[in-house]
């Protein structure tokens, strides 16, 4: 059986992929994608938890995760197409202001 | 237990008057502001005949409670009324004399601007007048003092586009403030050594006390800091100088206030507390020292006097000095007395000035009147019934009452009644010389240059003085009757012997019989002789030999020099007090205390506030990235203080 420590070091290095790519990346599909890396890092060591302590509510979680991301998506991708629709650009340092 | 008459109605309708005038005035016509005016001023002199009416009914001295105001422990302090033949007196004159100036005031104030002011105004002052006459206690007493003394700064400025007379206006209340913080703190030592301010309590109080004839203890204590009150209030030294200045007023509020009532209202508050000083008698020679040094002093400033109101400002401030003189010498009634008849004589000399710088279409120098007699044969009439009733030709009302006093300062101490007499003589001198170069030889106005001058009342197309309407000289004439049969009233010792009661037995009943009548005779002769050689010199120089004046002025030299600029008490005053505490003022309280500390704590703080906020803008700069930059660094701390914890 693999260690949960490996699962963890997964989970850990997929999570900082997701900050790193959120924080220097500047086109707004990509920050999306790194927000989505992040999440399913975490969901990583959801279900090895789960495996490990053979406990059922961290699968659980994970499905509530994957449901609210499945949602959210939807919605930023909207956000993100009336963005672009009204500034042309999906450079986030363009998009600084509240209004459009 | 007498019946109510409801003595707070007294006060009140002037108030309701004063309201009226005040909130609606401006919409309402001049007759509607005169009729509200005089109604219910003429309600509250109604009133007080009514209460004459009924006075010899009553139990006295008899109280009216009103209602509870400040109850704290112990202390208690009520709004009520209080009635004796002092007050009634006072009552009477107030009121009564009140009325008459302010029917006059209708025909002197018509073409004014700020007719319903003047009249809400001078309402209002009746209020607050009667507020202090009829108070039961010492705290209603100074509501109705520091009442006065607004109405008279609001009316003393009641041109206040004039900067003269809004400046004279704050002079009044700003000396008055002096006077009036040691009455308060005189009240404050009744408070807690009596525990009370009830006139009745407190007199009680003082009664069962040892009189403190050496040292300086507590009634002495209260007994001058009165006097510093009434010094204000009353304009005496060394307070007296903002009432000569406070003649930019209208001319009937110099009549009213600032001769007939108001002035007298520190003369009631020592008579009132007589008790006090009775117990105090260093106290007393103080007011004595005070009153006869006023009269002189104040007299001899206004024989230089070329401005009509002024002459009488001073006059005014020297008959003020007489009645303190007979307070100090414990001649209260003759103080009373004399209070009453200035209240006429005084106030028509003012009404009747009014009517002159209305004939001349607001001139008020003296110098270029002359020869008024032919033109306005009546004002000559009544001011001359208060010329000679001022100077105390018999049988005016001036010469009982300053009779009464001189020959009891006469048995007090011989110093007050030379001083006495020798005013008198200055007083009939300077009314006489007023009177001769207003009314005789020739009308000096025509050659004068310019004709409107600073006066505010400027008529247009002024020929010849002309004689004031009928309703500015009704109330002259009636003033006119009781300065000469005013005071019939005190013709063997009657006055004395009504107002008794209130100031002892002791006191007035002996004097009387103290002196033998030969002596009598002989003062009431050197007074009369006084008043005559008054008359005579001022008839020789300022009519029969009018270049002799100069002459004088000229070989006097410096101490005219001195008279003339009144001694120069105001240039010392400005020097001594005024000017370094102006700059005392502008260079700690402005420039230290107001900018260097509160005004820098208050902008520093802002814009301290303004530097960390400019600093702190920068995280929001609406740029997504930092923000996530700054939202993973927080996370990070937050992972990495929870490691650390976790760690311990």
């Amino acid at each position: 059986m693999v260690p949960i420590s490996y699962y963890l070091i997964l989970s850990g290095i997929l999570f900082a992929c997701g900050v790193i790519g959120f924080l220097i990346k500047r086109n707004i599909i990509t920050i999306f994608m790194s927000i989505e890396l992040m999440l399913n890092g975490v969901n990583l060591s959801f279900v090895a938890f789960a495996a490990q302590w053979h406990h059922l509510s961290g699968q659980v979680f994970v499905f509530f995760v994957m449901v609210v991301a499945a949602a959210e998506a939807t919605v930023g991708l909207a956000i993100i197409i009336a963005v672009f629709r009204t500034r042309e650009t999906l450079n986030v340092d363009q998009v600084n202001l509240l209004k459009l | 237990m007498t019946p109510s008459l409801h003595l707070w109605l007294i006060p009140v309708l002037p108030l309701i008057g004063a309201a009226l005038n005040g909130f609606f005035g401006r919409r309402l016509s001049r007759q509607a502001v005169a009729a509200v005016a005089l109604t219910f001023c003429g309600g509250a002199f109604l009133m007080a005949l009514y209460v004459a009416a009924r006075f010899s009914s009553l139990d006295l001295p008899h109280a009216e409670f009103l209602a509870h105001w400040i109850r704290s422990g112990d202390f208690m302090v009520n709004f009520e009324f209080y009635l004796d033949q002092l007050t009634l007196v006072m009552l009477l004159v107030v009121t009564g004399v009140g009325f008459l100036i302010h029917i006059y005031s209708v025909g002197y104030m018509w073409e004014e601007g700020g007719f319903y002011r003047f009249f809400s105004y001078l309402n209002l002052f009746m209020f607050f007048m009667l507020t202090l006459v009829l108070a039961g206690n010492y705290l209603q007493m100074f509501i109705g003092w520091e009442g006065v003394g607004l109405a008279s700064y609001l009316l003393i400025g009641f041109w206040f586009t004039k900067d003269s007379a809004a400046s004279a206006g704050k002079k009044a209340f700003i000396v008055n403030r002096i006077g009036d913080f040691g009455f308060l703190i005189a009240l404050f030592l009744m408070i807690k050594h009596f525990g009370s301010l009830n006139f009745g309590q407190v007199f009680s109080a003082v009664s069962s006390l040892p009189a403190e004839t050496v040292g300086f203890g507590l009634l002495t204590s209260i007994g001058l800091l009165l006097m510093v009150g009434a010094a204000g209030k009353s304009a005496q030294i060394p307070l007296y100088v903002w009432l000569p200045d406070a003649m930019e007023g209208p001319t009937p509020v110099s009549a009213l206030i600032h001769a007939a009532t108001m002035v007298t209202a520190g003369v009631y508050m020592v008579a009132r507390s007589h008790v006090i000083f009775d117990h105090a008698p260093n106290a007393l020679t103080v007011v004595a020292i005070i009153g006869t040094l006023t009269a002189l002093f104040a007299a001899t400033i206004g024989i230089a006097q070329t401005d009509i109101k002024k002459v009488l400002a001073y006059s005014t401030i020297s008959q003020l000095g007489y009645m303190f003189m007979a307070c100090g010498v414990a001649a209260y009634s003759a103080g009373i007395f004399h209070l009453m008849t200035h209240a006429f004589f005084k106030g028509l000399l003012f009404l009747a000035a009014g009517s002159v710088i209305h004939a001349v279409g607001g001139e008020q120098d003296m110098r270029k009147m002359g020869g008024l007699r032919q033109y306005i044969p009546w004002t000559f009439m009544t001011m001359s019934a208060a010329t000679f009733a001022i100077a105390g030709f018999p049988p005016l009302a001036g010469f009982f009452s300053k009779d009464e006093i001189l020959a009891r300062a006469y048995e007090a101490n011989l110093a007050y009644w030379f001083i006495g007499v020798t005013t008198a003589f200055i007083t009939s001198f300077y009314m006489f010389r007023l009177w001769f170069l207003t009314f005789f030889s020739d009308y000096r106005g025509r050659d004068a240059a310019g004709h409107g001058h600073a006066q505010a009342h400027v008529h247009a197309g002024h020929g010849d003085p002309h004689e004031s309407p009928m309703v500015m000289l009704v109330p002259l004439m009636i003033l006119a009757l009781l300065s000469v049969i005013g005071g019939w009233v005190g013709i063997g010792g009657r006055f004395e012997h009504f107002l008794a009661p209130v100031f002892g037995e002791g006191a007035s009943t002996v004097a009387t019989e103290a002196l033998s009548r030969s002596t009598e005779i002989m003062l009431m002769v050197i007074s009369v002789a006084a008043a005559f050689l008054g008359f005579y010199f001022a008839y020789l120089l300022y009519l029969k030999r009018p270049d002799l004046p100069q002459k004088i002025a000229d070989a006097l030299g410096g101490l005219y020099e001195a008279v003339v600029h009144k001694y120069y008490v105001d240039e010392i005053y400005a020097m001594l007090l005024v000017k370094p505490l102006i700059d005392a003022s502008t260079r700690i309280l402005w420039h230290g205390v107001d900018q260097a500390v509160i005004d820098a704590a208050v902008n520093d703080t802002a814009y301290g506030a303004r530097h960390v906020s400019d600093a702190a803008r920068h995280m929001q700069s609406g740029n997504v990235r930092s923000y996530a930059g700054w939202l993973a660094a927080g996370g990070a701390v937050i992972i990495a203080y929870m490691i650390w914890m976790g760690v311990q």
